[in-house]
């Protein structure tokens, strides 16, 4: 039932928000502070239960099914192993900075805006944990509602075009997905009906099914990661969102494209893999190098910021493809790391706006001396973005590219290339902001304490991930290996059908073969 | 050989800066500058001791046994992707931290005095903190994943430092110059790291050198290129060509900084790492003479450009470019020990040159042009002195100086090495002209003729101790040759093969060389202006002098090749050519939509008629198609 808790929380805090913002807007922030209070202490003792077990089974946490639709095999399903918790640790903190982030920032139907940003955030939850295919499009539809609502209602100027925009990418690729699931559960034949995740694991596929079926779940994902072309709804809703959805939208929706394909994508069709993970590497380059450049034209600063996500999932698209350990675990933490340093800059470009009512950069620069806390802490949001070491996204970033290197040389140079590009951007952003002579009357109240403390909390975060990720590594490590060893064994059935005269149907059957190079019995 | 007595102490030499750089960083002194100078100086007065004394320990016991390996706890681990931050000592990397914390401890000495009226005070000596400790790791690290960690590190840094004073935008332009061209070296190490990791599964810096030779025979491809990626790594960090472009402008800096980061330790990082990867180079022949030719091409065009500039610190920015130029053909012909003597020497005389003219600029109220400056040696004696000392060393003056020593010995190993050649060193005895004549040329024009400003007075223990001292070692240095290159061969292994030659008749040719260089720009400054005048002002030596003050047109060309065309085609498509696709989609839907809306009329006739026509299309398709 503590599965179902981390739902449940948010959704009743937010319920809860709603109703308390219509008495007085500080009570509907401290009640949506504590929902996500109360949601990172579960987490927290989920993980330390997680760590005393020891064991690291995959789905260590199963919530018995409850039906939901019987007739077609539809229940209530949740569970979560390593991967799952990580990412709710991820959620988890990234909520309360967005409702810390947004307690000045918003004025207008304070309620109402919590109440959609704890559903945000329990529609991430339920991605997150959902074991059952029909649940998982439930809850992957549930984020985009209330997030469209976010940006619609309390964004910037262009809002209303970015939300439909964001609306009507998702939900189209959303459909593909759709399609891709009844899919798969059709061609379950000889079965009862089910959408359950682990009995679909078992499915078997001709070659030109799965991956049929498999760009269909990849649709939906590519766009949410969002993978180069798919993307262009990304700058548009990050920029004109309000600085909480901003956060959540780079933070974790883009996250749930890449756990969908490490759930999802890889698992379910391992053996399309062979076809497509060179054409989806080669997208991850495009997307790192591409983003890159087009973030440096920017000059709205969080437009630039929305470019260098573009730019970052790339190395994560790169790390699920690649199709070893080290590539796939570096995916892992470059999500995580992202999800922090990102986070930061949106919240760091929220309060610049607040202050100066513009996020044009060309209006920006000598910020530093007037705001000196600002400028160090983007500081190091702009390294961690540019992939130093000792932050974070660096270890994501060497994973994904030693790992790569070992499937392909020519995707880990790059990548590598993509590190001088991603230093163009970061460099150009602090000289743009904070470097240069103080524009004539420009000065900036320097952050707060409750700003320092949440910039300063999540720049912690990622000098720890920087230094010491192996817990994360850790927790999500016996994720990963299932996974291999899924992708691993595909490939030998593979070639074992190349070999083989017939595919031997079972142990004692007579095993009758012969070997390519000759050599008949 | 794990542990010993002294393996604890080994990583407070590091951590010691690391932590001075957390307190300060986390406000320590933000109301004291007397705190800030306790910690930013006291931290690393600490390491430098400790250095000291293993530096004693280590030649009182037989260097060969006493590399110590400490493990200090994994940093991750991800299948057999398992780094750690271990420290390794032996000679090399223990000459490296000497000079590190001994010359770095000077340098702060100095700036507690030259940055005292700074409103960044704390805030450099936070970054000078981090720096020194990122190079220690740099230098101590026994993988490559943590010597990345301290390499990126002081180029974050020297970034940061370049950019101290923030307020003036071209500052702040030469920062990110300086980072982004280190950075491209800094890709194609990482890439190296990928390749080595993936051939041994170890990125165990004893480990690699012991297993390369033998997996891979001598010009394996995959040999040549993961000496080819680390040579990269090394060049821009070295800046040496072709990414030599970004030290010149790095003197936007504070001097202190230009003394401490690009002339005595980072700038020599690319010739550590060659030297402590010399394994790796022995396998690939044509990456090793790649280095030499590197080294010596970017000797003489530095040498050729330091001889015109006007500005100061240029010129000695583009000495330490030419002399880490002579570092690296050492590299290429096998002398190791050469090359990391020369860094020796060359990080105490090229420091305290700095720190001279740091004291000259600030008597001038940051005055740079050497041609307002002129007749200082009565007003600025102790500047004067310690200048013409550090001068001497890096012009090789015979028999006294730390820089002949050193110098010398390079020479002598490109003439008799098997990878040696006359070429290599006949490109060095030209430098070494060249060298002469480009800082006496700067001495005269500083010190000597008519006094064209009165100088403030600037001084204090604080600054002259630190000269004194340095000046001190450009001369003693040279005296330790002996002990000190038996000393790196238990790290480094000696020239193989050698052919052997007369070192004095070689000496002889070089010390006259260097010596006729002082002579003749004495000759031109004294005998001669009015012919030099007259000469730089025809039209031939005018555009030599542009192109060499130019650094060779370097920064033209690249930005030509490279900057343009990526901004160019980034301006253009800052709309986003993909978003143009989906923006035609939606306005062709719109547009579909606009057409459709004319057929609902609201007419009877019009639908009845609409009706009408789709029955008798109907039927006349039943009709053609039974």
């Amino acid at each position: 039932m503590i599965l179902a808790w981390l739902i449940l929380i948010p959704l009743a805090t937010g319920l809860l928000a709603g109703a308390a913002g219509m008495w007085r807007p500080l009570s509907a922030r401290l009640v949506a502070l504590a929902g996500c209070v109360a949601q990172l202490l579960l987490v927290v003792a989920l993980w330390g239960q997680a760590v005393s077990v020891g064991a690291h089974e995959t789905w260590r946490l199963e919530l018995t099914d409850v039906p939901w639709i019987p007739e077609l095999g539809i229940s209530f399903r949740l569970s979560a192993d390593g991967l799952s918790l990580v990412l709710l640790a991820l959620t988890a903190v990234l909520g309360l900075a967005a409702v810390l982030a947004s307690w000045r920032e918003i004025q207008q139907r304070v309620g109402f805006f919590h109440f959609q940003v704890m559903l945000v955030l329990a529609g991430v939850t339920g991605v997150f944990l959902a074991a059952d295919l029909f649940l998982f499009y439930f809850f992957w539809e549930l984020m985009l509602v209330p997030m469209y609502f976010l940006i619609d209602l309390w964004g910037h100027e262009r809002r209303h075009r970015a939300a439909v925009k964001f609306f009507l990418f998702t939900q189209l690729s959303g459909l593909l997905m759709l399609v891709g699931i009844l899919g798969l559960v059709f061609a379950n034949q000889g079965h009862e009906r089910t959408f359950s995740y682990q009995d679909l694991l078992a499915v078997q596929l001709a070659p030109a099914g799965a991956l049929a079926l498999m760009l269909g779940f990849w649709a939906a994902f590519a766009v949410k990661l969002p993978v180069v072309p798919f993307h262009t709804w990304l700058p548009d809703a990050h920029t004109e969102a309000p600085t909480a959805g901003s956060v959540l939208l780079a933070g974790l929706l883009l996250k749930t494209g890449a756990y969908g394909m490490i759930r999802f994508c890889l698992p379910l069709f391992p053996q399309t893999l062979d076809w497509a993970a060179p054409v989806f590497m080669a997208l991850g380059v495009v997307g790192i190098i591409y983003g890159a450049v087009l973030a440096f034209a920017q000059t709205d600063f969080k437009r630039l910021i929305a470019y260098t996500s573009i730019s970052h999932m790339g190395f994560v698209l790169i790390g699920v493809y690649a199709g070893n350990e080290i590539a796939l675990t570096g995916a892992i933490v470059q999500m995580i790391c992202h999800g922090l340093s990102t986070g930061g800059l949106f919240i760091l470009a929220g309060a610049l706006q607040e202050r100066l009512g513009t996020r044009d950069l060309g209006r920006m620069g000598g910020l530093w001396s007037s705001a000196p806390r600002a400028g160090a802490l983007a500081m190091v949001l702009a390294m961690a973005s540019l992939g130093l070491p000792g932050l974070g996204n660096f270890v994501g970033e060497i994973l994904v590219i030693v790992g790569a290197y070992a499937v392909s040389p020519g995707v880990a140079v790059g990548a590598a290339v993509g590190l001088v590009f991603a230093t163009v951007y970061a460099l150009w952003m602090m000289h743009r902001v904070f470097f240069g002579r103080p524009r004539e009357g420009l000065r900036l109240r320097d952050l707060g304490q409750r700003e320092v403390a949440v910039l300063g909390a999540l720049v912690a975060l990622l000098v720890i991930l920087g230094l010491h990720p192996q817990p994360v590594i850790d927790m999500t490590q016996s994720t990963v290996s299932a996974i291999q060893s899924r992708i691993g064994a595909a490939q030998v059935d593979a070639e074992r059908e190349l070999f083989y005269e017939q595919p031997p149907n079972g142990m004692d059957s007579g095993i009758k073969w012969r070997s390519r190079w000759g050599d008949r019995p | 050989m794990k542990g010993g007595p002294w393996a604890g102490l080994l990583m407070f030499i590091p951590a010691l800066p690391l932590l001075g750089f957390l307190l300060l960083a986390l406000g320590v002194g933000r109301r004291s500058r007397w705190l800030v100078t306790a910690v930013g100086v006291g931290s690393v007065a600490l390491s430098a001791l400790l250095a000291t004394e293993l530096g004693l320990l280590f030649g009182y016991l037989n260097p060969a046994r006493a590399n110590v390996d400490v493990d200090w706890g994994s940093w991750l681990s991800v299948g057999d992707f398992r780094p750690t931050f271990g420290l390794y000592l032996d000679a090399l990397s223990l000459a490296m931290v000497l000079v590190i914390t001994v010359i770095g401890l000077l340098i702060l000495v100095y700036s507690s005095r030259y940055m005292a009226e700074d409103p960044g005070y704390r805030r450099f000596f936070a970054y000078m903190n981090l720096f020194v400790g990122s190079m220690l790791v740099l230098v101590l690290a026994d993988n490559l994943l943590a010597l990345y960690l301290g390499w990126e590190g002081v180029g974050l840094c020297s970034y940061l430092l370049i950019g101290f004073w923030y307020q003036d935008p071209a500052n702040s332009r030469a920062a990110i110059k300086a980072f982004l061209v280190t950075r491209v070296g800094d890709a194609a190490l990482a890439v190296g790291i990928a390749l080595l990791f993936t051939q041994f599964h170890t990125l165990q810096i004893s480990e690699l050198l012991r297993r390369a030779p033998e997996v891979w025979p001598v010009g394996a491809p995959l040999a040549v290129a993961a000496a080819a990626l680390l040579l990269a790594g090394a060049v821009a960090k070295s800046a040496q060509l072709p990414l030599q472009t970004w030290l010149p402008d790095a003197m936007a800096g504070p001097t202190p900084v230009s003394a401490l980061i690009h002339a005595a330790t980072m700038v020599t990082a690319g010739v550590y790492l060659i030297a402590r990867m010399h394994a790796l180079f022995l396998l690939a022949p044509t990456v090793l003479a790649l280095v030499a030719v590197i080294g010596a091409v970017t000797l003489l065009l530095a040498g050729c450009a330091a001889l015109v500039q006007r500005d100061l610190k240029r010129v000695l920015a583009y000495s330490t470019m030419s002399q880490v130029g002579y570092m690296f053909v050492a590299l290429g012909v096998g002398a190791w020990g050469a090359a990391i003597f020369h860094l020796v020497t060359h990080a105490c005389f090229k420091s305290l040159l700095f720190l001279a003219a740091g004291v000259v600029i600030a008597s001038l109220g940051e005055e740079r042009d050497l041609f307002r400056m002129g007749g200082l040696r009565r007003s600025l004696p102790v500047a004067f002195g310690t200048f013409v000392v550090g001068g001497l060393s890096l012009a090789a003056f015979p028999l006294i100086t730390a820089g002949y020593f050193s110098k010398d010995l390079i020479l002598y190993s490109a003439w008799t090495s098997p990878q040696g050649s006359v070429w290599l060193w006949g490109a060095g005895v030209v430098g070494a002209l060249l060298t002469s004549l480009y800082i006496f040329r700067v001495i005269f024009l500083v010190f000597f003729g008519a006094q064209k400003r009165q100088p403030e007075r600037v001084g204090g223990l604080a600054l002259e101790v630190p000269l004194l001292i340095l000046a001190a070692l450009a001369v003693a240095a040279g005296w330790a040759k002996g002990p000190l290159t038996a000393w790196l061969a238990t790290a480094l292994p000696p020239v193989a093969g050698a052919t052997p030659a007369s070192e004095m008749g070689l000496s002889a040719i070089a010390t006259v060389v260097s010596l006729a260089g002082m002579a003749l720009a004495a000759l031109l400054y004294f005998r001669l202006p009015a012919r030099v005048a007259l000469w730089a002002q025809s039209s031939g030596p005018e555009v030599v002098r542009r192109l060499w003050r130019a650094g060779w047109g370097f920064d033209w060309l690249y930005d030509r090749v490279f900057v343009r065309p990526v901004v160019w085609l980034a301006r253009v498509n800052r709309g986003d050519v993909f978003d143009d696709g989906f923006r035609a989609a939606a306005e062709a839907v719109e547009l579909a939509s606009r057409i459709l809306r004319r057929t609902q009329t609201g007419r009877l006739r019009w639908y009845a008629a609409g009706v009408a026509l789709g029955a008798i299309l109907l039927v006349a398709l039943m009709v053609v198609r039974p």
